[in-house]
């Protein structure tokens, strides 16, 4: 057996916090056969109870040895329509490749790196899969939202002979794919190839169209025989701390909207303007933050901050972004939490005030809890704050819905495996049930919902 | 892709345009916005639509040209397009039988209170109308404006048009001059902010529309985010009309400044390209 882990180029850091191209480069043909070689096509195969759509993972990475790269293909979308998404942003870490047998002793296959060699293999020799012509069966579905959870869900729709319409709030479908994950860790240009082909595929895509303010979902019941909701985890949580609204002082949604989707990083020849500060400061520790951080970077940011309360174990961020954001020169102010927000006489930033804190004993989340040690505040100089706490449950269409049932958060409530709401005729999954959580989550909610509801259009039963 | 049927000047540095939008045509009601997208390059841009031919599938919007983008809408003609359109957007006015309401309306906030007043008088209520602006060429609307309003009184800055003076004097007038239900104010916010000072006074019940600076409008950046009654709320969605008495007026001014560098820099070259591509 090769045991060499195959290691995949990369723009080095000093070169890739210039631009916004993507920072690995992908494998080769050559180094995807041997990573592949290195799987033992374990007959459990724990890596595939690791995956949330649980992938067939030994099936394609044998068809990669064998230089079949179109069948690994094949395999890969029976269960995962967003290959080459995925195989970029899964937190492979803590799925897949966390239960590889080979990981502890030589470091588990790179399952997400392999699944991402292949679909990049795909789209690059044009090698689309067929569209099969399937019976139509007349009914008619609306989709909200066309993130990861709804472009599945209208993905599955169209091949079972459903007409599919998605509806999307802003001018481009994609959901965080397009707003929030920076081009850098996931080109824009594979987002518009996979939704291309949902529109090949026959999916009507509806732009600008806001459910629940330009039109009510009992609206969309009455044009349509079923509802699906994936309308994502999209309202930012402030601090709620003293200057929170000073000039400089962004929501992380704000901030990467209008970088990635607005392209302000390209201003003035793109007419959205973002500040450029000199001194950055993200607050948070999970992948927005890091995406915010490394963002301000490629910005021009000389001096960018992270300010977390908990230690470097307890972070959220998958484990390649925290490496990447080191490795690029963030600097990690660990154990420390903001406390007020300071500008000057005309309303700009000039500094977060934060404290020092201490882990105490476990949470319920089991992580230690942080406690502030007492006077132990200090300042950092910013000109941009980047407030990167979490989303809550995009609100919009639960408080315009009479009768769907939500949680005390505010998430929609759902059936686990039906995926069906309160109300007749609507189901809903990715982020907006869940609360924000991860692509392939989403995209496998958005598969359970489209056979339920294939179901409750060929039964009519509830 | 929005066909452009009208774009002229209409006042001192006001456009009006009249684009196709069927889908918001025929779901708008009054107080409700767009947000718009040029072309490939171009930022999203609240507008009110301040009327709507559903027949027709139009809206009309009004802006005042201030910087790039507004600059770049004033260069278009019929026949062109703008990209995107999305809306409506934002809650719809309370359109109720109050009484007696005023409508109160500085500069280009003429445009967003021209159907709210409309609405408000179509509900059966008395109408009073109060218009104000620096001067006589700056006036938009006046002439359907008066033409629905039960009692009217116009005021400019340096009395070229009207009565010499600020709306507050108009607001000095109906008040003393009878009950007054609701107050409907929309304008520059020092303008909304001086009569939402006065009607805290006299307990008036009123009504502003702010204008925050805004990117998604779907409730997803926060960037629009006011104070009002000590609580953060986001005008896309929870506005854009708001209890005067409780809004933060001076935060929302000083969160007005917060791009002024870097749009002073991307209008001097947008106006710096024009004269060039005009030389040629
Ligand atoms: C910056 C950032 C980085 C992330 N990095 C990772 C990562 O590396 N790996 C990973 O697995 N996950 C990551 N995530 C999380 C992941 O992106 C989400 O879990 C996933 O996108 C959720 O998918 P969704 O389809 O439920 O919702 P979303 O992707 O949020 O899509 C919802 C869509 O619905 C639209 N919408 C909302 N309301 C309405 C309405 N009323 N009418 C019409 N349309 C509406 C929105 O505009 C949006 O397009 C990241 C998230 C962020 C913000
Ligand atoms: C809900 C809503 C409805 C609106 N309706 C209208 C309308 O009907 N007609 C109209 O002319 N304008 C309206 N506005 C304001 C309009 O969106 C801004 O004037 C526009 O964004 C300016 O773009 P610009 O690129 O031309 O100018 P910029 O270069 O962006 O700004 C030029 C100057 O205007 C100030 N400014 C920027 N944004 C705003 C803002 N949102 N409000 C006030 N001042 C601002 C800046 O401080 C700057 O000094 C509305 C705004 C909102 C939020
Ligand atoms: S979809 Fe994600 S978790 Fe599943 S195999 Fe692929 S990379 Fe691993
Ligand atoms: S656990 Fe690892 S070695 Fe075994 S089949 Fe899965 S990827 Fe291959
Ligand atoms: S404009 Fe983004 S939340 Fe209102």
């Amino acid at each position: 057996m090769n045991k060499e882990k195959q290691i995949m180029p990369e723009q080095k850091p000093e070169e890739r916090i210039k631009n916004f191209d993507e920072v690995s480069l992908g494998f080769s043909s050559d180094m995807a056969v041997l990573e592949a070689q290195r799987c033992l096509q374990c007959k459990n195969s724990p890596c595939v109870q690791g995956c949330p759509v649980n992938v067939n993972i030994p099936a394609f990475i044998s068809k990669i040895r064998d230089e079949k790269f179109l069948d690994a293909y094949g395999i890969i979308k029976g269960t995962n329509s967003l290959p080459a998404v995925c195989g970029r942003v899964c937190p492979q870490e803590s799925q897949c490749e966390e239960r590889c047998v080979l990981r502890n002793k030589f470091g588990s296959v790179s399952i997400g790196k392999l699944e991402r060699f292949v679909a990049d293999h795909e789209r690059n020799t044009e090698n689309v899969l067929e569209i099969r012509d399937t019976e139509k069966t007349g009914k008619r579905v609306a989709v909200v939202g066309s993130g990861p959870a709804g472009l599945t869900a209208a993905g599955e729709l169209i091949s079972m002979g459903h007409d599919v319409t998605v509806f999307e709030a802003l001018h481009s479908p994609g959901g965080v794919l397009v707003y929030g994950i920076p081009e850098f860790r996931l080109p824009k240009d594979i987002v518009h190839y996979e939704i291309d082909a949902l529109v090949r595929a026959g999916v009507e895509i509806v732009t600008n169209r806001v459910i629940g303010i330009s039109e009510s979902l009992d609206d969309l019941l009455e044009k349509y025989d079923a509802v699906f909701i994936g309308t994502g985890a999209g309202l930012p949580s402030f601090l709620n701390i003293p200057g929170e609204n000073l000039q400089g002082v962004y929501s992380a949604n704000e901030y990467l909207t209008r970088i990635n989707l607005m392209k302000a990083y390209m201003f003035p020849e793109y007419d959205t303007p973002v500040i450029r500060g000199r001194r950055v400061t993200v607050l948070g520790g999970g992948n927005v933050a890091m995406d915010s951080a490394r963002t301000a970077l490629r910005l021009g940011s000389e001096e960018v901050h992270l300010v977390y309360r908990r230690s470097m174990e307890e972070m959220p961020a998958r484990t390649e972004e925290i490496h990447h954001a080191e490795e690029e020169g963030v600097i990690f102010d660990l154990l420390a939490n903001p406390v007020e927000f300071l500008g000057d006489e005309n309303g700009h930033l000039k500094s977060v005030r934060c404290i020092r804190m201490q882990l105490g004993a476990p949470d319920d989340s089991g992580r230690r809890r942080p406690t502030e040690v007492e006077g132990s505040e200090f300042e950092i100089e910013t000109d941009v704050a980047i407030v990167a706490v979490g989303n809550g449950p995009n609100p919009i269409v639960q408080r315009s819905t009479p009768g769907m049932e939500t949680s005390r958060r505010g998430n929609i409530v759902v059936d686990g495996r039906t995926m069906r709401t309160s109300k007749k005729g609507v189901f809903a999954g990715g982020d907006i049930v869940s609360g924000a959580a991860t692509v392939i989550e989403a995209m496998g909610a958005g598969r359970n919902a489209a056979s339920s509801i294939d179901e409750y259009l060929k039964t009519g039963q509830w | 892709m929005h066909l452009i049927r009208y774009n002229e000047i209409v006042a001192e540095r006001v456009g009006m345009m009249i684009v196709e939008a069927p889908y918001v045509a025929e779901h708008r009601k009054a107080g409700q916005f767009i947000i718009l997208i040029i072309d490939e390059f171009g930022e999203r841009v609240p507008f009110t639509i301040a009327d709507a031919d559903s027949k027709e599938g139009t809206i009309t919007i009004y802006y005042q040209i201030v910087g790039k983008s507004t600059d770049k809408l004033s260069t278009l003609k019929a026949g062109d397009f703008i990209k995107d359109i999305a809306g409506p957007l934002g809650h719809a006015t309370e359109i109720k039988k109050y009484g007696t309401v005023l409508c109160i309306g500085g500069g280009i906030g003429m445009a967003p209170l021209y159907p709210i007043a409309e609405a408000m008088k179509s509900a059966g209520n008395r109408l009073l109308g109060v218009l104000g602006s620096r001067n006589s060429s700056l006036l938009i609307l006046e002439d359907p404006f008066k033409k629905i309003c039960d009692e009217f009184l116009l005021f400019t800055d340096d009395g070229s048009a009207g009565e010499k003076g600020f709306v507050t004097h108009g607001l000095e007038q109906f008040s003393s001059g009878g009950k007054i239900d609701l107050v409907v104010a929309i304008g520059p916010v020092p303008m909304m902010k001086a009569v939402s000072d006065m009607t805290k006074v006299t307990g008036i019940p009123t009504l502003v529309s702010l204008n925050s600076i805004m990117v998604d409008g779907t409730g997803m950046c926060g960037g629009c985010r006011v104070t009002v009654g000590g609580k953060t709320l986001f005008t896309c969605v929870d506005g854009p009309e708001f209890d005067a008495h409780e809004v933060d007026f001076d935060e929302l001014m000083m969160r007005h400044k917060t791009y002024r560098k870097e749009e002073a820099e991307s209008h001097e070259l947008h106006r710096h390209k024009c004269r060039l591509d005009g030389m040629i």
